[in-house]
């Protein structure tokens, strides 16, 4: 990064990318616009903020408006990423409410957004199998995955109840190991100086 | 106007279950919503979250349509700022500790450990939509169409929950 973009200049960026990320996936726009177009960041601080964003609670999109913004102006620079990144979205879902909200488009409406229901089942379905393909590896992920899914539809013991419960036994499991090999390499040569 | 003390409660609470997505806060967003307070109906609140996925920016968004359909702008306002404002100064603070915490062994754990619930999380939450979305044959198409088509080209997904919004306009009456 040559110097500090502007606060106006960060905004402008992230309401253009707030304004025209339609279709779900927030993060390869933010991707192009951040490291490829504007060069803010290299890939490997981008994928040390989306893995930031990944594990904190929020959307990724606001996660990662936040976190880029704080790099490259401080508070004011989050501030305003995160301005921008709702904005559009904002307008966008307010109007949708009013629209909703009259009585004589309700019939049409209601239709419509059954066929919008059942497309946006499959683009999340869609989009959590990519996901799932991407970042899931060994017995253990697939135990918590199963874990988590009965946790909510079958024990409906809740999403924070099943949070509490899953998440500690996993981050338990994937607890820090100490490292054993200095030890046991020492304890090798002692064993072979026996001999 | 005298729902938005609730309405805030409501979506601060949801917004710390967002670890991973939206998705994951689905189920309890329909208990608060639906179960609770009987702000809207478990069909109006699958349609409110499907028409997020149609937004730009975050689909989370979405909270802002169901605050002005219980309170007006206001309430559009108000659930916005409660579902977005307290994760984003969380994730401001972490953010400024992360680099601070590099040594810190369990953060590579819970990076780890987080993964794998964060997406049986959400699946779950697709699980319990998916149940209140899909109704009959032809939204079993529909949904199909759109998993194979997003999987296997490069087409804006918006594209196909237009298509099937003028289907159900005419099919789903």
């Amino acid at each position: 990064m040559n110097k500090k973009p502007s606060i106006a200049e960060i905004f402008l960026t992230f309401l253009t990318i707030g304004a025209i990320s339609f279709g779900g996936g927030v993060v390869a726009y933010l991707r192009n616009s951040l490291v490829k177009e504007k060069k803010w960041f290299d890939d490997v601080e981008f994928l040390e903020i989306t893995s930031i964003s990944n594990t904190l609670p929020g959307l990724n999109a606001t996660n990662v408006a936040i976190l880029a913004g704080d790099r490259l102006n401080g508070w004011l620079g989050a501030s305003v990423a995160l301005l921008g990144m709702c904005l559009p979205a904002f307008i966008f879902m307010t109007a949708a409410g009013m629209i909703y909200s009259e009585q004589h488009v309700r019939p049409v409406a209601n239709a419509a957004l059954r066929g919008v229901a059942a497309a946006a089942t499959g683009l999340l379905a869609a989009t959590w199998f990519q996901i799932g393909k991407k970042s899931l590896r060994g017995v253990y992920d697939a135990i918590f995955v199963v874990a988590a899914i009965l946790g909510i539809t079958y024990f409906k013991i809740g999403v924070l109840y099943t949070l509490l419960i899953v998440g500690v036994l996993a981050i338990f499991t994937y607890r820090p190991q100490r490292a054993p090999e200095q030890p046991a390499k020492e304890e090798e040569a002692w064993i072979k100086s026996l001999h | 106007m005298d729902q938005i003390p609730s309405l805030i409660r409501v979506f601060a609470y949801l917004s710390f279950l967002t670890i991973g997505g939206g998705m994951a806060a689905f189920p309890e967003m329909k208990t608060e919503i639906v179960g609770v307070h009987h702000w809207l109906t478990a069909d109006q609140l699958v349609h409110v979250f499907s028409t997020g996925q149609m937004s730009p920016g975050p689909n989370m968004m979405m909270v802002a349509e169901i605050g002005q359909l219980i309170s007006g702008p206001l309430g559009a306002l108000a659930a916005a700022l409660a579902f977005f404002l307290p994760t984003g100064v969380l994730t401001f603070l972490v953010g400024r500790l992360w680099n601070r915490l590099a040594n810190w062994p369990w953060r590579a754990s819970i990076q780890k450990g987080l993964a794998p619930v964060a997406i049986g999380l959400a699946l779950g939450g697709l699980v319990i939509f998916g149940k209140g979305a899909i109704t009959g044959w032809l939204t079993v198409v529909l949904a199909l169409a759109t998993f194979v088509a997003v999987n296997r080209t490069q087409i804006n997904p918006v594209l196909f929950i237009l298509g099937s919004a003028v289907v159900g306009a005419f099919a789903l009456r």
